[in-house]
């Protein structure tokens, strides 16, 4: 009923073309925004910004991440966890060597490091594809990791093999660091995630995002129309991997605060991996859906057993969560292989037709 | 300028002047090889088939040794818990093909490939949840499997052999031949090469698509028990092998994902590779090489051959 774009009608291509085409779209997207800026961080309370809000928010970049290149490009990865740490471990050495910079200029720079990494990489997606390329990108994975361990310089050779993020001021405040509150470093990754998720829409309804759709759903026929297949899948992987590096430097400076080899293993590629098909593969938005039923349903499942006062310990929670997330992964291929998201198209369709069927 | 001398020159001194050592190292890159080769050797069977990358064949290894281990602690004599794992592993392929392979017949590859990555969260959380997650120890002589080793003198020294690695190396090239023959001369053996080359057609002349998967996947997961079985002897049964079987991806690239005996003889190659790696280059860049070497061996193989030793050459028409 509120739901309807009836008797709106568009002048120009500028406008049929919109982001948000629909005036009910555009409302929507200012309250949500609103609530995330404005309302959350004045009534929710620290635990529910700290250990949920803030993390869906870092994995949800992550996500988007991989979703451009797998997702938009069609070119699976298992480096995700890897490229992450390009980000935290160059943001690290970057604040070691540029102390006086802003440290959300140096984050983002990280990305750029990423983004190198992810060139590099992606070098064999030339010759390989499918599968073999899926290797490959587990090679960078195995590779980086053991960088993680083995390479004292990145860790500015601490003796706990680890990176402890320093405190840094922005305008005065601190937002990295013990000092820094849980509300600022929301408020700073909540940020970034908006504009880099705005320029990722953008990116994808472009020329560039066409480029890189048409590569997916067929490459052969793509090349024909004048597309490079080469600097595309490279610049998606560029692409791809700045996101992932944002999102790990984000995770350390802004959610950890210290990190360790492990926190960027192949179980986090996997654990993005897995948002992306759940959430949906091609879709922003699912990204989001995705990173936040598989970050929240462990913690979810904690929660109750904790409130229910339920008699199993936390390694029988663990290998039940696993046991539901495999159980997830297989169901939604088969009912649902395009995720969350198009249950969300779906259900707006509805609520476009409704009280009629169609 | 030393640099140059540590790579190129240095390891082969040491291996020239050492030919015991190096012999040894060999050796166990050899064993090593030989169980990468058996994990792909589950890989290929079922990529034959069915076309599905299974991710899980590390995983299965995994649970085939956990579940053979698990009821033998639970008081089941240890051949008669062979034989219920085999069962086990029947069970798996029919489940598998029942409410993964059937709802998703004629999807994407790569959905496929992301389904086994379900199915590998699935084991894992089952198989902990019903054996325990700490390591087990592998029953290898109740099974009546040698242990001990021999000390070989040759080339001026010794060569240790653990008698379960000869005894892997055996079973392993028995499995090859075997299914060699199998695949070969018996009728389900013809009507799997025959769904691998088309479905559609296989489907046509009368060959019942959900039974020939059961028989891979079985097949796969009698392949995963022995396996398993072997990993066991040499190491703990834990879940900590699921990070070896992910070595088995390189092997695959370096054999090629539908060639048996290219997963043979990638498995060696990596696995001497990756030993001799190790042992002659490693200390050069920090130990721990192991862990991407492989990886490594495959891409700059991939760049010459990317479809692998013995894979046949895909062309790819518009």
């Amino acid at each position: 009923m509120l739901y309807r774009e009836a008797g709106q009608f568009k002048t120009s291509y500028r406008a049929d073309q919109a982001l948000f085409p629909i005036r009910q779209d555009q409302i929507g997207i200012i309250l949500i925004l609103l609530v995330a800026f404005v309302v959350v961080p004045l009534t929710a309370s620290p635990f529910m910004i700290d250990s949920f809000l803030t993390p869906i928010l870092i994995y949800s970049l992550a996500a988007i991440g991989l979703n451009l290149l797998t997702g938009y490009t069609g070119l699976l990865s298992l480096g995700t966890g890897a490229f992450m740490g390009v980000g935290a471990y160059g943001c690290y050495k970057l604040t070691t060597f540029f102390p006086g910079i802003s440290i959300i200029v140096l984050i983002i720079g990280s990305g750029f490091l990423a983004a190198a990494a992810g060139i590099v990489f992606g070098l064999p997606s030339l010759r390989i594809k499918g599968f073999y390329l899926t290797v490959a990108t587990l090679a960078a994975q195995f590779f980086l990791s053991w960088c993680y361990i083995r390479v004292p310089w990145l860790y500015n050779y601490n003796v706990s093999a680890s990176i402890e993020v320093p405190e840094r001021l922005v305008f005065g405040i601190p937002i990295t660091g013990p000092t820094a509150t849980v509300t600022t470093r929301y408020l700073v990754v909540l940020a970034i995630v908006t504009v880099m998720t705005w320029a990722a829409s953008n990116l994808i309804r472009g020329r560039i995002g066409r480029a890189w759709m048409a590569i997916r759903d067929m490459d052969i026929a793509a090349e024909l129309i004048g597309i490079k297949p080469y600097q595309t899948k490279l610049l998606a992987f560029a692409v791809s991997s700045f996101y992932c590096g944002v999102a790990g430097a984000m995770l350390v400076f802004l959610y950890l605060g210290n990190a360790e080899s492990e926190s960027f293993s192949i179980n986090q590629s996997f654990l993005v991996l897995f948002m992306i098909i759940i959430g949906g593969l091609g879709s922003l938005l699912g990204s989001f859906f995705g990173a936040t039923l598989i970050y929240g349903l462990p913690i979810v499942m904690r929660m109750t057993k904790e409130s229910f006062g339920i008699g199993v310990t936390s390694a029988t929670l663990e290998q039940i969560n696993f046991i539901t997330l495999g159980t997830l992964i297989i169901l939604f291929l088969i009912a649902e292989p395009s995720g969350l998201a198009r249950l969300w198209q779906i259900g707006k369709q509805k609520l476009r037709v409704w009280p009629f069927p169609y | 300028m030393h640099m140059l001398y540590m790579i190129f020159v240095d390891p082969f001194v040491q291996m020239g002047s050492a030919p015991d050592l190096f012999a040894q190292t060999l050796w166990e890159g050899l064993v090593a090889g030989v169980l990468y080769a058996l994990i792909a050797l589950g890989f290929v069977l079922i990529f034959k088939a069915s076309g599905v990358f299974n991710f899980a064949q590390g995983i299965m290894v995994v649970f085939a040794a956990l579940t053979l281990v698990g009821l033998y602690e639970h008081g089941v004599p240890a051949f008669l818990a062979l034989a219920l794992t085999v069962g086990v592993m029947l069970l798996l392929a029919i489940a598998i093909e029942r409410l993964v392979l059937r709802p998703l017949v004629n999807q994407p590859e790569i959905i496929l490939f992301m389904a086994t990555f379900g199915l590998t969260y699935i084991l894992i959380g089952s198989g902990e949840l019903i054996f325990g997650g700490d390591p087990k120890v592998m029953i290898s002589d109740k099974l009546l499997l040698p242990s001990g080793a021999y000390q070989i003198k040759m080339l001026g020294g010794f060569v240790q052999m653990q008698k379960i690695d000869i005894a892997a190396a055996i079973i392993a090239s028995a499995m090859v031949v075997g299914l060699g023959i199998f695949f070969q001369k018996t009728r389900i053996g013809r009507a799997l090469r025959a769904v691998a080359d088309s479905h559609r057609a296989a489907l046509s002349v009368g060959i019942s698509l959900e039974y020939i998967w059961v028989v891979v996947w079985f097949a796969a997961g009698v392949v995963a028990l022995a396996t398993g079985i072997m990993w066991g002897a040499r190491s703990n049964v834990s879940f900590a092998l699921e990070i070896i079987a992910l070595k088995a991806l390189p092997v695959l690239i370096l054999g090629g994902f539908t060639s048996i005996p290219g997963a043979i003889i990638g498995g060696v190659i990596i696995g001497v590779g990756e030993k001799i790696g190790e042992f002659y280059w490693g200390p050069l860049f920090g130990s721990g090489i192991e862990d991407w070497f492989a990886y490594v061996i495959a891409l700059i193989f991939l760049l010459f051959r990317p479809q692998g030793l013995f894979g046949e050459r895909i062309i790819e028409r518009i």
